[in-house]
């Protein structure tokens, strides 16, 4: 039951689930590999599934600069063709000689962003007046472009070209790149997998042109300026690129038009330059305007990865409001049953869930809640969000609210009792997840005994959302019941040094011994502590007021470590 | 360690049950968990502690410990080492007296846990009847023990059913060591009791970590005294 204005947004959506738009019925082979069922039953996104496939070459030879395969893919009119596509959806196509461009605003009026292949026919040309161009075709039909929508396709797209290898990153507004390094062998190797590339798009109702070289440049320039489906190896990359125009080395057009006129009209031209006369001409020009920096990342002398953006969060709902709302708690439940939903129909459940109010003043409200135990149940992440909704400031109003899981672990459907009761275990993590949403996960803590002999460092607490650590066995000496953090100084009187106390004072009050216990020597850690800490001698005492307490002598008179020993109270027993 | 098995929780009991429950059956109400408030004739007295944790038995559940900030640096921290038995603790620290009800609330309502325990220093006016109130029912409707701590505290108004007072008293001798402190013996006064007649005990944790109430009496005549000094 989702209505329009409520759009679950899921990363597998109908587009990027390439068991659905590709013509194989199965997916493919290397999805299925151990790394990514990991990654993808972790869900840790992009990071997981790099780190545990970039292995670096542990043999300590120096990389091959040339040694990766970048896939660039270029669409020349991704406009053009989406506005065709949605005609032909809308049932309204547009007839094949009917000159038509899209347009965009510029200096002096509308020009031409887009044409297709009638308006090319008639002689209309990009970036050219509006009217110009209509003086010349008067039957010219001209709509307007949707650039933004242009890049969220784009985007999708580059998603979506994950399916080929796992790093895919934008290129400029026409383009997509992907580190297909290693992939191609999987579709049958680099030719065949262009192939499917360009067919894949082609079916899709878009043209592209995709290549494959060891360098980004290298790529970018052969999809713009290369044949069809090119793919150019490392020996004979300066080869190959020679005779492409300096245009292909993603330069400003007012670059490629100073090296035109300097007589440097191809990629060969300026490769003869001698390289100091070009470092001292461009020296300070930035990257879209540095001929040398650019011929450089094009034959691998400067590294330039492909960047691949993490993967959008793959459990996440919103709700579009019609207008700026100021509390955010009415949208809550809907939200969440939406987003257990998903995460139920996957067999998931969320670890930590944030809401995000995207407001009118395009500021961003965040907040976040975790669970110790992965969960999708509305009511429970409901309630981790009551009384903390106060501390987020809607500003004058929001008008989009999303949820999501950001932290997802698998979660297998369990049979609950007869009588509809959960097991104790869930209701204990509640509670300590309803604590912690409130308080702080840092101040629910669990016992965790470290194995060591000075008292306080035995007593480590941890944050309690983490699994509970095993018990250590009890000490053969009594120890008391609280200890003080940090232990007191006390001011006392004895009969002799290295004896007990006979009387203290403590919080400016006398305690006289009536009995005592030990000493207990406990010697410090010496692959812990510093060289100059001390000996401590525990006592037990009983005071005449009947209470016990643990003192503790620290060091000896003598000992060469600092003055007289000083006396501290540690701990009190029952 | 293999962890144990919890059965779920029975249901929480409504108002009207717990009103039946207390007119037919007086006995068993004494027994029920319900909200206790032990004060400590002085702050830094580890008797009273001692007087809890004989009382809450291991194997109910883990204990859900609250103490807000004055307690912790007054009294120090709980000592894991020291328990008298092995006790599942989850501890709570909260700045605030409000915090610690708010999460003894929470805390009541998950019955699973073995006992809930709250210490609060000082008066705070937070801590008035209706919190105790509401504390009291919430123990008594899901079936978990709920303690409060109070040290440098006057027994103001209270719902809690059991208010008891608790001192160290001198240890019985160590059989092995004749200067040394033994067993730890408590005076235990419990001045508020909603089903049983208010008195004055000894008291001392058993071999099996239970708690013994003796008469003042009977102590002086069956326990052992340490001599004099």
């Amino acid at each position: 039951m989702r209505h329009e204005d409520k759009l679950p947004v899921l990363l597998q959506t109908a587009l990027s689930d390439p068991r659905q738009t590709g013509a194989q019925p199965v997916a493919p082979a290397w999805r299925a590999g151990t790394d990514m069922d990991r990654a993808r039953q972790q869900g840790r996104g992009r990071a997981g599934v790099a780190a545990g496939a970039v292995a670096l070459p542990t043999d300590g030879l120096p990389r091959d600069p040339l040694a990766r395969r970048i896939t660039a893919l270029h669409f020349p009119t991704l406009a053009m063709d989406r506005y065709l596509r949605h005609r032909d959806r809308m049932g309204n196509p547009v007839p094949d000689d009917l000159p038509l461009a899209l347009a965009v605003d510029g200096p002096h009026g509308p020009i031409l962003h887009a044409t297709n292949r009638a308006a090319r026919l008639a002689g209309m040309r990009l970036g050219e007046r509006v009217v110009d161009m209509r003086a010349l075709c008067p039957d010219l039909q001209v709509e307007f472009a949707d650039i933004a929508g242009d890049r969220a396709m784009l985007a999708r797209l580059m998603l979506w070209c994950r399916r080929w290898c796992p790093w895919t990153a934008l290129d400029g507004e026409t383009g997509l790149v992907m580190d297909s390094t290693g992939s191609d062998h999987l579709w049958g190797g680099e030719a065949a997998m262009l192939r499917d590339i360009e067919e894949k798009f082609a079916l899709m109702g878009l043209s592209c042109d995709p290549a494959i070289a060891p360098t980004h440049g290298a790529a970018w320039a052969l999809s713009r300026h290369g044949g069809l489906r090119e793919t150019c190896h490392g020996p004979e990359l300066a080869q190959r690129m020679a005779p492409l125009p300096v245009a292909a080395l993603r330069l400003a057009p007012d670059t490629v038009l100073l090296l035109q006129r300097l007589g440097l009209k191809t990629v060969g031209d300026l490769a003869a330059v001698p390289r100091r006369a070009l470092a001292r001409r461009f020296a300070r020009a930035p990257l879209g305007q540095n001929p040398l920096m650019r011929l450089d990342q094009m034959m691998g002398r400067l590294a330039e990865p492909v960047q691949s953006p993490d993967d959008p969060p793959r459990f996440a709902v919103q709700s579009r409001l019609p207008e700026p709302v100021i509390d955010p708690d009415p949208h809550l439940p809907a939200l969440a049953q939406d987003l257990c939903a998903g995460l139920a129909a996957e067999g998931m459940g969320a670890r930590r869930v944030t809401l995000t109010l995207y407001r009118t003043d395009g500021e961003v409200a965040a907040l976040s809640v975790a669970t110790a135990r992965a969960s999708r149940d509305a009511a429970h992440l409901l309630r981790l969000f009551e009384g903390r909704l106060e501390r987020l400031d809607p500003g004058f109003g929001f008008d989009l609210i999303t949820l999501e899981a950001s932290v997802v672990e698998a979660l297998d459907m369990v049979q609950t009792r007869i009588d509809g009761h959960v097991d104790g275990e869930t209701e204990l993590a509640r509670l300590i997840d309803r604590l912690s949403a409130r308080f702080g996960a840092d101040r629910i803590t669990r016992p965790a005994p470290k194995d060591s002999h000075i008292p306080e460092r035995r007593e480590r607490w941890q944050s309690a959302m983490v699994p509970a650590a095993g018990a250590l066995a009890p000490p053969r000496r009594p120890r008391p019941l609280r200890l003080l953090d940090p232990p007191e100084e006390i001011r006392v009187l004895y009969a002799v040094p290295e004896g007990p106390p006979v009387q203290f004072t403590w919080r400016r009050l006398a305690h006289k011994v009536t009995r005592f216990a030990g000493p207990e020597r406990i010697a410090p850690e010496w692959w812990a502590d510093r060289p100059s800490a001390r000996l401590r001698d525990y006592y037990r005492i009983e005071t005449q007021h009947g209470r016990r307490y643990w003192l503790y002598r620290e060091g000896l008179a003598g000992d060469g470590r600092g003055g007289p020993p000083r006396w501290f109270l540690h701990g009190v027993f029952a | 360690m293999e962890t144990p098995v919890r059965c779920a929780p029975p249901a929480p009991k409504t108002a009207a049950q717990l009103l039946s429950d207390r007119a037919t059956d007086t006995v068993g109400a004494a027994d029920s968990p319900t909200l206790t408030e032990i004060f400590a004739e002085n702050a830094s007295d580890g008797g009273p502690l001692g007087f809890l944790l004989a009382q809450i038995d291991p194997a109910c559940g883990p204990v859900l410990w609250i103490s807000d900030r004055l307690s912790r640096q007054e009294s120090g921290r709980l000592c894991i080492a020291g328990l008298p038995r092995p006790l599942e603790v989850i501890a709570v620290d909260v700045n605030r007296p409000l915090d610690v009800l708010w999460a003894m609330e929470q805390g009541l309502g998950c019955g699973v846990l073995g006992a809930v325990v709250g210490e609060i220093w000082g008066d705070p006016p937070q801590l008035d009847f209706t919190a105790t109130k509401r504390l009291a029912l919430r123990a008594e409707a899901h079936g978990v023990a709920a303690w409060l701590i109070r040290r440098a505290a006057h027994p103001n108004l209270s719902a809690a059913r059991k208010r008891w007072r608790v001192a160290s008293l001198a240890a019985l001798p160590d059989p092995d060591d004749s200067r040394a402190p033994g067993a730890p013996l408590w005076q235990a006064t419990l001045f508020r009791s909603r089903w049983g007649a208010p008195g004055d005990w000894v008291a001392r944790p058993t071999a099996q970590g239970g708690l013994h109430l003796d008469h003042r009496v009977e102590a002086d005549a069956a326990l052992p005294r340490a001599a004099e000094h």
